[in-house]
C-alpha cells in the first residue's frame, strides 16, 4: 500500500516537533527505545520476510554493542570509528555463518538451528571472556570526560538521543524501501519460493542471500551499538543471546514482517508490554514478558501469520477492491 | 554450436546417461525423444548446470560447460524451461519475466531488463500488463510464462523441456508453432524434449532418440520414424506408430 507523500512529510514534521512540545523524560526514553528496537526489528525483517528466519540476530546485536564498548574502554577508540568496525565484524560473522549455509543449501528449519547456534556461541564468548566483557554481570562504557561527549557519542540529553534514534529509524525504513524496489527483492522473492527455478533464470542464489544477510547484520550491529551508547550498560541478556533473538522474531512477526511499518508496530507492542509488566508487577514479573511473547507468538503464527499491520492492510485492500469496480 | 562428447551421469552406480555424444548446429531445432527415464531430462540438467556430469564434455561455442554454476551457464546464453512450469507466485507475471531479463543477461540495467521482458511477453502472446498476477494463468498460460522467462534471459540456445504436456491439441499445435517462430524470428537454436511425438516431428529439423541412457537413433524425422529400433523401444504400440507416420505425412504435404 502506498502512503502519500503528504502523510510522510506531516508525520516526520510531527516527529521532529514532538520533543519541543512534550519533554517528559520518561516518555522520551520509551520513544527512544521504541525507535532503536524498531530499527533492530526492521533489520531482522529485511531477511526474515524472504523466509530467512534467523535466531542469530542477538549475536549480531551483541557484536555491535560489545565491540564498540570494548574498543572505547580498552583502546580509547571513539564510537564514531568503533561502530563502523563493530558493524564490519558483524558482517564478517554473517559471511562466515551464511556462506556455508547458502552454498550447501541449508534452508528452513535447519537454517534456523544454525543461526540459533550463532546466538549461543556469541553469548558463550561474552561470558567466557568475562575479564574483558564483564560476563553475565554486564558491561559499561567508560564515562567520557566533559568536553569529549561528542567524541564518545555519549549524551545526557534525551532529546539528542531522540533525534539520533529517529534518524536511524527513518534510515531503516528507507533501506527497506530501497530493497523493496530493487531487482534484489525480485530475486529474493523468487529464491524464497524455488531456488532452482531462480538459478535457472540466472540468479546467483548464494550471492543474493549473502547480500541480504550482510545488510541485515550490518544494521543489527548498528542497533546494538546505539542501544549500548544510549543505555550506557549492556549485558548478554539485553543485547545478545537467544532471548533477544527470539524477541526480534516475535516482534517482527506480531507487527507484520511483510510491510515496512510492521516491525515498528511490533516494537511499540513489545516495549509497552515490557514496561507495563515492569511498572505493574515490578521485580515479581521478571521474565514474564518472555512468557507472554511465547504465548502470543504461537497464537499469531496460527491465527494472524501476516501480523497486525499486515492483516489490517490486507483487510483495507480487499474492502477497497469492490468499490473500485462499482 | 554445442558439441557433447561421451557424456555420462551415474547416480549411485546407476547410469542415467551412458556415453552420449551429439552436436547441435546453429539455428536448428533438435528433437530429443525417448521413453520415461531414458535420460532426456538428465541431459538437460547437466547442460543447464543443475548437476555436473560424471564424465564427458559439453562445449558451447568452444567453451566447456561442465562444472559451471547454473547462473553462469544462463549468462553464457543457454536458457531453459522446466517440464512442469515453475513460476514465482510472489511476483507478477511481468516481474517474473523482468527478473529473468535482469539476472539472465548479466545484471546490466533495469530498463533493459524490462524491455527484454516486454519483448518476451509479446513473443509468447502474454499480456504485458504490469500488475497481472501469476495465479490467473491456466496450464497454457503458465507454459507461455515459462517460455517468456527463458527468452528474456537472451539465450542463443534454448532447452525446452516437454513443453506440451497437459495441453489440448490446438494448444499443442500453437506451442509447436511458437517454438518454430522463436527459431525463425529470433534465430535461437532449440533442443526440444518432448513425449508427444506427432507434433514434435512436424517442427524439428533432426531427432535424437534415447533409451536407457543411450542414444539409439539420430537423423531426419523421416529416417528416425522408420528406424526399427525406435519403433521397437519407443513407439511400442501400433497406435503410436500410426500417429508418427501420420505426422510425417502431414509434414511432407506441407513442403
Amino acid at each position: 500500500m502506498k502512503t502519500p507523500r503528504a502523510v510522510w512529510i506531516a508525520g516526520i514534521a510531527a516527529a521532529i516537533a514532538l520533543p519541543f512540545v512534550h519533554r517528559d523524560p520518561y516518555h522520551l526514553h520509551i520513544l527512544v527505545l521504541i525507535l532503536i528496537w524498531s530499527f533492530a526489528y526492521t533489520s531482522w525483517s529485511i531477511m526474515g520476510r524472504f523466509g530467512l528466519v534467523s535466531l542469530g540476530h542477538g549475536g549480531f546485536m551483541g557484536v555491535g554493542a560489545y565491540v564498540t564498548a570494548l574498543l572505547w574502554n580498552h583502546l580509547g577508540m571513539s564510537p564514531w570509528l568503533g561502530i563502523p568496525l563493530a558493524m564490519v565484524a558483524a558482517a564478517l560473522l554473517a559471511l562466515v555463518v551464511g556462506y556455508p549455509c547458502f552454498r550447501f543449501r541449508i534452508t528452513g528449519h535447519y537454517f534456523v538451528l544454525v543461526t540459533l547456534a550463532l546466538s549461543g556461541i556469541v553469548l558463550q564468548v561474552i561470558t567466557a571472556t568475562r575479564d574483558y566483557t564483564g560476563g553475565s554481570l554486564g558491561y559499561t562504557p567508560d564515562r567520557a570526560t566533559s568536553g569529549r561527549q561528542l567524541l564518545a557519542l555519549q549524551f545526557d540529553d534525551k532529546v539528542i538521543w531522540y533525534f539520533i534514534a529517529l534518524l536511524i529509524w527513518l534510515s531503516g525504513l528507507l533501506i527497506w524501501r530501497w530493497i523493496d524496489r530493487s531487482m534484489g527483492r525480485y530475486a529474493m522473492d523468487a529464491i524464497s519460493e524455488d531456488e532452482d527455478a531462480a538459478a535457472a533464470v540466472g540468479v546467483n542464489v548464494t550471492a543474493e542471500k549473502l547480500k541480504i544477510t550482510v545488510i541485515s547484520a550490518l544494521m543489527t550491529a548498528l542497533a546494538g551499538a546505539l542501544y549500548c551508547q544510549y543505555q550506557m550498560f549492556i549485558s548478554p541478556d539485553t543485547v545478545s543471546g537467544i532471548s533477544v533473538s527470539l524477541q526480534m522474531a516475535f516482534a517482527a512477526i506480531v507487527g507484520g514482517l511483510y510491510v515496512s511499518f510492521g516491525p515498528t508496530i511490533g516494537a511499540v507492542i513489545t516495549i509497552l508490554l515490557a514496561e507495563t509488566l515492569r511498572i505493574g508487577f515490578g521485580t515479581n514479573a521478571v521474565g514474564w514478558d518472555n512468557l507472554v511473547y511465547g504465548v502470543l507468538l504461537v497464537l499469531f503464527i496460527i491465527f494472524l501469520p501476516k501480523g497486525i499491520l499486515g492483516s489490517v492492510i490486507e483487510k483495507l485492500k480487499t474492502q477497497r477492491k469492490p468499490s473500485l469496480r462499482s | 554450436m554445442l558439441v557433447v562428447e561421451g557424456l555420462v551421469k551415474s547416480f549411485y552406480g546407476f547410469k542415467a546417461v551412458n556415453n552420449v555424444s551429439f552436436t547441435v548446429e546453429r539455428s536448428e531445432i533438435l528433437g530429443l525423444i525417448g521413453p520415461n527415464g531414458s535420460g532426456k531430462s538428465t541431459i538437460f540438467n547437466m547442460l543447464s548446470g543443475t548437476f555436473p556430469p560424471t564424465a564427458g564434455s559439453m562445449r558451447f561455442d568452444g567453451a566447456e560447460l561442465a562444472g559451471l554454476a547454473p547462473h553462469r551457464i544462463i549468462n553464457r546464453g543457454i536458457g531453459r524451461t522446466f517440464q512442469i512450469p515453475r513460476p514465482f507466485h510472489r511476483l507478477t507475471i511481468f516481474e517474473n519475466v523482468a527478473l529473468a531479463g535482469y539476472f539472465g543477461q548479466g545484471r546490466h540495467s533495469r530498463a533493459k531488463a524490462e524491455e527484454a521482458a516486454e519483448r518476451a511477453l509479446a513473443m509468447v502472446g502474454l499480456s504485458t500488463d504490469r500488475h497481472a498476477g501469476v495465479d490467473g494463468l491456466g496450464a497454457a498460460g503458465l507454459k507461455k510464462l515459462e517460455l517468456a522467462k527463458a527468452l528474456a534471459t537472451g539465450p542463443k540456445l534454448l532447452l525446452a523441456d516437454e513443453s506440451l504436456g497437459g495441453l489440448d491439441e490446438s494448444e499443442m499445435d500453437q506451442a509447436a508453432d511458437m517454438l518454430r517462430k522463436i527459431r525463425d524470428e529470433l534465430g535461437i537454436t532449440i533442443i526440444w524434449v518432448e513425449h508427444i511425438m506427432g507434433v514434435l516431428m512436424r517442427v524439428v529439423d533432426r531427432v535424437m532418440v534415447l533409451d536407457h541412457g543411450e542414444k539409439i537413433s539420430e537423423g531426419l524425422p523421416g529416417e528416425v520414424a522408420g528406424d526399427p529400433r525406435v519403433i521397437e523401444v519407443y513407439l511400442g504400440t501400433d497406435a503410436d506408430a500410426t500417429q508418427a507416420a501420420a505426422a510425417l505425412a502431414r509434414r511432407r504435404t506441407e513442403r
